[in-house]
């Protein structure tokens, strides 16, 4: 208030100052003006003939060169993506007369359905700038190609252009590893850098065809041209030439790849394969896939809601978006967590008696075996796949340890260094529950987390990393699906790697390890027929995810209903085990047991990369045999 | 009667009541309007609408969205003249306070497009830039600051303005959108100025800013510098950012002094120039025009500025000059800018051309602009000077 008065006080001195400058500033507005007339005076009058010259006879004219989209190879140089040459219809609008006749003789001669003919119209009118031709169609048949021909003189700035279309030979079994390009869209136009994109019509949408967008491109060349006034090039005044996209060597095994997907073929599902001491995605399958070539050339309405409505969900990634309760899988990752932090050493026995239950809770938390396993330490434990032991260690861990360590184990992150639309799974946290219900956590959701139930959920992919790590003893590699980029091979150890997971005692990783061999070989083992005749050693862990809600699917016939009410059949493994080559997630939707439907699946892919393919490992072991013997027998009793 | 509508006319203030009996004040007055300033802005508008007609390519929906726009513009303008300049002064704070909220907002939850946020969308309701309000929103409260202390600013009061500047231009700055943060910055700086800052305190900023340069250069996108560099050698990058340049400089250049005639304009209609009928808008006129419609155009301005400038300077109360300064002087930024750019002679920033190029958002921010120019000039307070 005081203030206020004294400003009032001197009204006069301060009218007067803003009169001082109001006048300064309409100076320099003046100076301004006068530099834009300057400015204006040298365009328009001095410069004047210079201009008229560039404009009227506009004809420098400056075409980009597209560069050539790089191939991508699988690890063995098998190829998984090429450009194939096809002839696509473009049109320069400038030189068009009559547009829409011209379009309707198009449509006519083409003979194009109906549904194709609005699309075909809105993309005669985009483009990027004046002279440069639109591209109507692409993928023309030869007898279309024929019939253009012959009515070219009714055509005129209606020109078939050959180009590089890309081409997937195994586009059903890559479908979501690899990716499709499509035709760039509106949406994506404004973010792409307009001169490097000036002639290229097709950009990465998923996988690693999007991934490595930037890589795969390359650069633009671009040439000066002298035309008429038509917009006709007359000659060529310079050129740049075009960088080419850097050619991709992928992690994957074609042919493991295809094992994987024949694995699950009829089925719903994923298997995710790595190598764990290099990080090295060997197989990504995501079942059912689809033809990825349609994508290319641009889907018809029709096949694209067909692919969109299937139940089957053929477009949706399960290795890496789809989210799955871990079920027993996550044990042995429990198990590494308690010795970790000194909450169980590997002779910590308990009494199980065919539940668990919580101090102060009549409710009993069941063992799958009924009438329990007795006395359990770790490594029977894992074996028998005991529910009990789990409980208890769960509740002396806590969530809070639980969630910490297994964030450790990449669960609940997107571990892959590059692929494309990794989910999240689901890590719960207290703060989680929190947020997402507003409720406190309660004891009991601990045990379900336990045994990988609960709020739990996981990604194939992120089972895959964190079983490769595991059986790294620790030591974490980003899994990645690039091997080489151009000739620049992808180094080991990338930047933003999680730290390596440490315990005290190197043996336990041993125990663990033991623990999960027993799974395969073990008299208990739960997944002992499969491991029957295993000529290596291999470290596994089963694990049977229940289905709690359909979702919204709700048209089925009852068959079905039940069949997909089923458990979901999980399996995790490494072999060997002394020496791991090859680290496999299962995921078969809806099959039942893990030990049973998914365990065989994980087998032979290990068979196969570390008996056929790598051709690699002697077959020695006695004690292998030995414990297949007593496995076998066991069964049969 | 007929002496009044002239003396309102003329900008002068109609006599208080005397002895009780009011005089009829005119309409103009009643509305709270300076008619002067209305007839030049409507003339710039109607040339612009014309201009928009070539531009779009005879489009004559976008001519009629246009000047719905404008009509909208108007009904802006004619509400906010109707505030007393201390209702504005009561509505400074939280007008700004909301304008930052909203950048907080934008910042958080904005919508991504164009490789920035600066949008914040209500699906199906509403999509709005904080960053307009802000155009505002700063020189009110900085007028509102600085007005309610002791002329010139000391010390005090100008790092309280520089803490009010700072934080609504850094979180447009972020979006990031440099070009609006810098006007936003500048209507505040008018305001400053205009307030008589001392001269010694415009030098050592004029350096300060001078050191900052290399700063502001480190901590810019690749597509911001890309603009700098394309400003500097045009030819560089002749697909690109530099196509822009070549193509509008080429426009203006060919219409020489009479132009080529409207809809005649082959760089225009031929399609060699982007953004025609937005940013680039000049050009056309350049070309179509010549020499003569570009300076028609620019005295046009002038003499809006130059009214404007007039009523500032005849507002009553301290904030009402300052604001109303400020806002007029930040208009002439526009235009400097924009043709500025245009013609080759700035680096290419999205400003479009006040009441010409085509677009919503600016001209109903514009047009409000003038309505509190408008407020600031015909509420006087009764007061002997």
């Amino acid at each position: 208030m005081r203030e206020r008065r004294e400003t009032l006080k001197n009204p006069e001195h301060a009218s007067r100052t803003f009169r001082l400058r109001a006048a300064l500033a309409a100076i320099v507005v003046v100076l301004l003006s006068a530099t834009l007339v300057g400015r204006l005076v040298y365009l328009q009058v001095i410069q004047h003939q210079t201009y008229v010259t560039r404009s009227e006879n506009n004809r420098v004219r400056v075409e980009p060169l597209p560069p050539t989209r790089g191939l991508i190879y699988d690890r063995n140089g098998k190829l998984l993506a090429e450009n194939r040459p096809t002839f696509n219809l473009t049109l320069v609008r400038e030189r068009v007369d009559d547009l829409d006749a011209t379009l309707e003789l198009l449509v006519d001669l083409l003979d194009l359905p109906e549904v194709e003919v609005d699309e075909f119209r809105e993309r005669s009118r985009q483009r990027q700038r004046p002279y440069q031709p639109a591209l109507l169609m692409t993928d023309l048949t030869e007898i279309q190609v024929a019939k253009l021909a012959l009515n070219r003189h009714r055509l005129p700035g209606v020109e078939v252009q050959t180009q590089l279309l890309r081409y997937y030979p195994d586009a059903e079994i890559m479908s979501h590893a690899l990716g499709y390009v499509g035709r760039i869209n509106a949406e994506e136009l404004k973010q792409l850098d307009p001169g490097n994109y000036a002639g290229t019509h097709f950009i990465g949408k998923t996988g690693v065809e999007y991934f490595y967008e930037e890589q795969l491109h390359g650069r633009a060349g671009l040439r000066k041209v002298e035309t008429n006034a038509r917009g006709r090039v007359l000659r060529e005044l310079g050129h740049t030439d075009p960088t080419p996209g850097a050619d991709l060597t992928l992690t994957i095994d074609k042919d493991m790849q295809q094992l994987a997907y024949q694995l699950l073929d009829g089925r719903r599902g994923a298997i995710v394969a790595i190598a764990p001491q290099s990080g090295e995605i060997i197989a990504m399958a995501s079942v059912p896939g689809f033809d990825t070539n349609q994508f290319v050339t641009g889907i018809d309405v029709k096949s694209y809601r067909d692919l969109q409505e299937d139940i089957d969900l053929p477009l949706f990634n399960r290795a890496t978006r789809g989210s799955y309760p871990a079920g027993s899988t996550i044990k042995p990752f429990m198990s590494i967590s308690g010795l970790r932090e000194g909450v169980i050493t590997p002779d910590t026995v308990i009494f199980d008696p065919g539940y668990y239950q919580l101090p102060n809770d009549d409710r009993r938390y069941r063992n799958w075996l009924r009438w329990g396993h007795g006395r359990v330490n770790l490594e029977r434990a894992l074996a028998v796949s005991n529910n009990t032991y789990f409980y208890s260690l769960a509740h002396e861990m806590g969530i809070d340890r639980i969630h910490d360590d297994l964030l450790d184990f990449g669960f609940g992150t997107r571990v892959a260094a590059d692929v494309a639309g990794q989910g999240d799974g689901l890590l719960p946290s207290r703060d989680w529950k929190r947020a997402r219900f507003n409720q406190a956590w309660y004891p009991g959701e601990t045990l379900s987390v336990g045994i990988g139930q609960g709020y739990l959920q996981i990604t194939p992919l992120q089972l895959a990393a964190a079983t490769a790590t595991l059986a790294n003893r620790g030591h974490w590699v980003r899994p990645r699906l690039a091997k080489e980029i151009g000739d620049n091979p992808v180094p080991v150890n990338l930047p933003d790697t999680p730290p390596d997971i440490e315990i005290g005692n190197d043996s336990y990783w041993d125990s663990v390890f033991s623990g999960m061999q027993k799974v395969l070989s073990g008299v208990e083992g739960t997944a002992r027929r499969t491991g029957a005749g295993l000529q290596y050693h291999m470290a596994g862990k089963s694990g049977t995810a229940q289905v709690f809600s359909l979702g919204q699917n709700e048209k089925y016939n009852a068959a079905e209903l039940r069949e997909r009410l089923r458990d979901h059949a999980l399996f995790m493994a490494f072999a060997p085990v002394e020496d791991p080559q090859i680290a496999i997630a299962v995921i078969v939707e809806n099959a039942g047991g893990g030990s049973t439907h998914a365990a065989g699946l994980a087998r032979a892919m290990a068979d196969a990369w570390i008996i056929d393919h790598n051709s690699g490992r002697p077959v020695d072991d006695d004690s292998a045999a030995a414990g297949d013997d007593l496995a076998a027998r066991r069964e049969d009793d | 009667m007929p002496m009044d509508f002239v003396r309102s006319l003329r900008g002068y203030p109609v006599r208080p009541p005397v002895g009780g009996i009011s005089r009829r004040k005119t309409i103009w007055q009643r509305l709270h309007i300076d008619p002067w300033l209305v007839g030049l802005l409507l003339l710039l508008m109607m040339g612009g609408l014309v201009v928009l007609y070539s531009a779009s390519g005879e489009n004559l929906h976008m001519v009629i969205a246009q000047a719905i726009r404008f009509g909208v513009a108007l009904l802006v303008m004619l509400v906010l003249a109707q505030f007393t300049p201390s209702a504005l002064m009561r509505w400074a704070f939280p007008a700004y306070l909301v304008g930052i909220l909203m950048l907080l907002a934008v910042e958080i939850l904005g919508d991504i497009g164009m490789g920035a946020q600066r949008w914040l969308v209500i699906p199906g309701v509403v999509r709005f830039q904080p960053s307009e309000l802000m155009k505002l929103a700063m020189p009110m409260m900085v007028a509102a600051w600085i007005s309610r202390h002791e002329l010139p600013p000391n010390w005090k009061v100008l790092l309280g303005c520089a803490a009010l500047i700072t934080i609504p231009v850094g979180l447009i700055a972020r979006q990031p959108d440099l070009g609006t943060s810098l006007l936003v910055a500048a209507a505040a700086v008018f305001v400053i100025l205009l307030a008589g800052l001392s001269w010694k305190f415009i030098g050592v900023m004029v350096a300060g800013a001078g050191a900052a340069l290399p700063v502001l250069w480190m901590n810019m996108h690749d597509y911001q510098k890309q603009r700098v560099l394309t400003f500097l050698d045009p030819e560089s990058d002749p697909l690109g950012a530099g196509w822009n340049i070549i193509q509008s400089t080429t426009a203006i250049g060919s219409g020489g002094i009479w132009g080529k005639g409207w809809l005649h304009g082959t760089q225009s209609q031929l399609e060699f120039l982007p953004e025609r009928h937005t940013d680039f808008i000049v050009a056309v006129l350049g070309e179509e025009f010549g020499l003569i419609g570009m300076l028609v155009v620019l005295t046009l301005y002038l003499l809006i500025i130059a009214r404007g400038m007039w009523l500032a300077g005849a507002a009553q109360d301290t904030f009402g000059r300052l604001l109303g300064g400020a806002i007029i002087l930040t208009f002439f930024i526009y235009v400097f800018v924009n043709i500025g750019m245009v013609s080759g002679i700035l680096p290419v920033v999205g400003v479009p051309l006040p009441l010409v190029s085509y677009g919503g958002t600016s001209s109903v921010t514009l047009m409000a602009g003038f309505g509190i120019l408008m407020a600031v000039h015909a509420h006087r307070r009764l007061l002997p000077r």
